[in-house]
């Protein structure tokens, strides 16, 4: 099991994921965390232990975060792992993820 | 203003419109031939420009809303943003019509609402006219949408603007736009990132495996623009990429684009390429788009610079000089190209006094080769050579294009097909193919005959044509190409077609063919060059009384041509002439029989083989020869042409294998002289009647050998 599911208490969810995120589990990794959306609740994810994530697992998260937006559900990623970071921070989407806003990207010292 | 006062403007006002729309038609036609002629363009410019104003004044909306968007249109082709190409100059031809009939109604009575009729052929032709183009437009906003985002706050004049858009197998396909983001961070500094999120699907449509990323970088590199898109090369068949230059650099693009040398004109995509503003994979791309596009009712094919700035890879500025470079160097190279007018009677002099040398070059050859000087067949060798460059340069003098015969077609089209009330489109093809300018002088009357015969016979009303299942616009083609020696001159319609039944019925009661006659399909379409043969019912003003198609025959056939028809019934006729491409000087092949010498025009001979070899079954009955198979007709020349009817056979007989169009015979020589350079001499009147020979040249020796006619011996060995 990549994903380990602890309901905290009523209405908030902490899912954490176990394994890298790329196109070989997105989908999996999808069908699992989706159900989880549920309207007026809390889910938080933990990727902390997410040792490589590719340009589909960042897709995966922007589209999370697209429907928990959607579904009126508090979504908040934490943790995150240094591989997250990078990226996140490579496609300039570190403040918040979906909002089409554009930061511009200091590099200077990376 | 009174009523009275009214009047009599109304009457200036469309006069003077009439005025204007005659002219605009004028300066359609010659645009045809010129569609550089910026003065004709403005004049078109003018009067709808003219025409729109004057109707708004008597408030004639019907004509201002319409001139409108021909005026718009125009405004374009004159700013040079639109090609006025072949199908907008019909179009606007039809829109100059159009314009008379709205006239016409405005005048009568204003105040009626239009017919159903002029409406619809508006409406058609503003669809036609303005096209649809909203799609480029979109994309180009998504660039600024770029510029303005990320533009504040950095100064992003010194980046590439890269956009990607993934397709949606790119994860699939093992592409991952990370590492691409990754390489980049190597060769350069990526400023900005503009992720587009919109494309994400709602929960369901989401496939996780399916990329649906499409970002926008703003990139500042030292690296060419080759180079940026090689990062992207193993991509390429899975995300649209484009690659704009930074804005600082068109600057010094600007300034290449300067410095290129103004020897010739170069293609634009060409210019953008050698100064590294485009890839050729953007031009492919570019000119794939195009081509794409083309072919559309009423659109015609965009300007490349068009579709460069429209697919993001180039700059509308950089465009734009390119072009104006473009320009300046065509009119450079068209001041520097000088023409000089000849009287073409000095060029016919000319080309005698080439014919001449070429006899005594062949004189001096044989001397040389009687007297066997080895030293003086180098220099006599050398001066053939440089005699037969002469020669082709003198004919090359009166080489013309067949375009502008071609061209002057387009209006007895337009007249014939008003007076008939047919819609029909000429499109002409080949235009560029040459020949001699006195073959172009005689081949304009048959042309115009068989035109008109087309016309009038072969296209039917546009009622007929749609029953028939066909456009109601009938077509015609005019075509022209080289092929061995000749040139060939198509007339194709996709018209009724030609009516076996009728032809053959008519030549019967005309006696022209007997009754039990055994003629090919072909053998019959060709009937209608017979004197005396009208399929057409009733006789109109512009043919069918029956006379013409013989003196087309005639006339071709003096040009040592040929004029043949084949037809589809229900899908058209194609009328082909085959002519030579010069009545001059041509490149002979020289054969002896019965002690006469003969040329034959050395592009019609396809081989020459042993006659009495044992590897050919000779059938000396039916004159028939079976030649690896195939079995072709032959004929002994020296029989043919002597008086005594048989001449003895010599030793060692050859057998020329001449081809002209789709036949082939063959001709028994006793010796083969090889090639030579024949000057063509007209035979006297005496000879006219002659059957087999063209005409007549002098060897070098003085002695006289005859040119033969080749295609009408082949048809003669064909019946024997």
């Amino acid at each position: 099991m990549s994903i380990a599911v602890n309901e905290q208490k009523e209405g908030l969810t902490l899912l954490t994921i176990q394994d890298e995120m790329t196109i070989y589990n997105v989908l999996e990794q999808k069908n699992t965390i989706y159900p989880h959306l549920k309207p007026d609740h809390q889910l938080q994810i933990d990727l902390s232990a997410v040792s490589e994530i590719d340009s589909a697992g960042m897709q995966l998260l922007m589209f999370l975060k697209n429907e928990a937006i959607r579904k009126q559900n508090e979504l908040s990623f934490i943790h995150h792992s240094q591989a997250v970071v990078d990226v996140v921070e490579m496609f300039n989407l570190s403040s918040f993820f979906n909002d089409p806003v554009v930061i511009l990207a200091e590099w200077n010292d990376s | 203003m009174s009523d009275l006062d009214l009047d009599s403007a109304v009457e200036t006002f469309a006069e003077e419109a009439q005025e204007l729309l005659v002219d605009m038609e004028n300066s359609l036609l010659a645009l045809e031939d010129s569609p550089d002629d910026s003065e004709m363009i403005n004049s078109l410019f003018r009067a709808m420009h003219t025409i729109k104003g004057s109707s708004g004044l008597f408030g004639f909306d019907v004509i201002v809303s319409f001139t409108h968007e021909a005026e718009t249109i125009l405004d374009q082709v004159r700013n040079g943003e639109k090609n006025l190409d072949d199908t907008l100059i019909s179009v606007l031809l039809d829109c100059k019509d159009h314009t008379t009939s709205l006239l016409e109604h405005c005048i009568e009575d204003s105040s009626q609402p239009l017919s159903d009729e002029l409406k619809a052929v508006g409406d058609k032709l503003v669809v036609k006219l303005t096209g649809k183009n909203s799609s480029a437009e979109l994309q180009v906003a998504t660039t600024d949408i770029l510029l303005e985002n990320i533009g504040k706050g950095t100064d992003l004049n010194d980046s590439w603007l890269i956009s990607l858009a993934f397709k949606t197998d790119a994860f699939r396909m093992g592409v991952d736009p990370l590492s691409f983001l990754r390489y980049m961070k190597t060769m350069g500094k990526v400023q900005a990132i503009l992720l587009l999120t919109s494309e994400l699907p709602d929960s369901d449509e989401y496939d996780p495996e399916s990329c649906y990323l499409n970002y926008k970088i703003a990139f500042k590199t030292d690296a060419n623009k080759q180079t940026i898109e090689d990062i992207f090369e193993f991509a390429s068949d899975d995300c649209d990429i484009n690659i704009l230059p930074p804005n600082s650099k068109v600057e010094e693009y600007i300034s290449l684009l300067e410095d290129q040398d103004e020897d010739h004109v170069q293609l634009l995509g060409e210019m953008l390429l050698n100064v590294g503003v485009l890839t050729q994979t953007d031009i492919n791309k570019a000119i794939e788009k195009q081509s794409d596009t083309y072919g559309g009712e009423g659109e015609g094919e965009k300007p490349l610079g068009q579709i460069l700035v429209e697919q993001q890879v180039v700059q509308h500025g950089l465009v734009d000089k390119a072009l104006q470079k473009q320009e300046k160097v065509k009119k450079k190279v068209a001041t520097e190209s000088n023409f000089i007018r000849v009287d073409s009677a000095k060029l016919g002099h000319l080309i005698n006094l080439v014919g001449e040398l070429v006899i005594s070059g062949a004189a001096m050859n044989l001397m040389v080769e009687r007297h066997g000087l080895p030293d003086v067949e180098d220099v006599a060798e050398t001066m053939g050579s440089l005699v037969s460059d002469i020669r082709d340069t003198a004919l090359d003098l009166r080489m013309v294009p067949i375009g502008e015969t071609f061209s002057r077609f387009r209006r007895v089209v337009r007249d014939v097909s008003k007076e008939l009330s047919k819609e029909i489109l000429l499109t002409i093809t080949g235009g560029e193919t040459e020949l001699d300018k006195t073959v172009v002088e005689k081949i304009n009357d048959p042309l115009t005959h068989l035109i008109r015969n087309s016309l009038d016979h072969g296209i039917e009303t546009p009622e007929q044509r749609i029953a028939c299942g066909k456009d109601a616009q009938g077509n015609i083609q005019l075509n022209a190409y080289h092929e061995s020696g000749h040139i060939i001159i198509q007339i194709i319609d996709d018209g009724a077609g030609l009516d076996a039944e009728k032809i053959l019925a008519k030549a019967i009661s005309n006696g022209l063919i007997p009754e039990d006659h055994n003629l090919t399909e072909q053998e019959t379409y060709n009937l209608i060059f017979a004197a005396g043969l009208s399929t057409k019912a009733q006789a109109s003003d512009l043919s069918g009384r029956g006379v013409g198609m013989d003196v087309v025959k005639r006339n071709i056939e003096g040009l040592r041509g040929s004029v043949n028809i084949g037809s589809v019934p229900g899908q058209g006729t194609t009328i082909t002439i085959q002519l030579p491409l010069t009545l001059a000087i041509i490149d002979g092949f020289m054969v002896e029989a019965s002690k006469e010498r003969y040329i034959i025009p050395l592009s019609m001979v396809e081989e020459c083989v042993e006659m009495n070899s044992s590897e050919w079954e000779v059938d000396e009955v039916s004159h028939y020869v079976n030649l690896r198979g195939v079995a072709m007709p032959y004929l002994r020349l020296g029989d043919y042409f002597s008086e005594h009817g048989k001449s003895k056979k010599t030793e060692r007989e050859s057998l020329v294998v001449v081809g002209f169009g789709q036949n082939k015979a063959g001709f028994v020589v006793d010796k083969l002289h090889g090639e030579h350079q024949t000057v063509i001499k007209p035979l006297g009147k005496v000879f006219e009647k002659l059957a087999g020979l063209t005409g007549a040249t002098v060897l070098g020796d003085g002695n006289i050998a005859l040119i033969l006619d080749v295609q009408g011996l082949i048809a003669k060995a064909i019946s024997k």
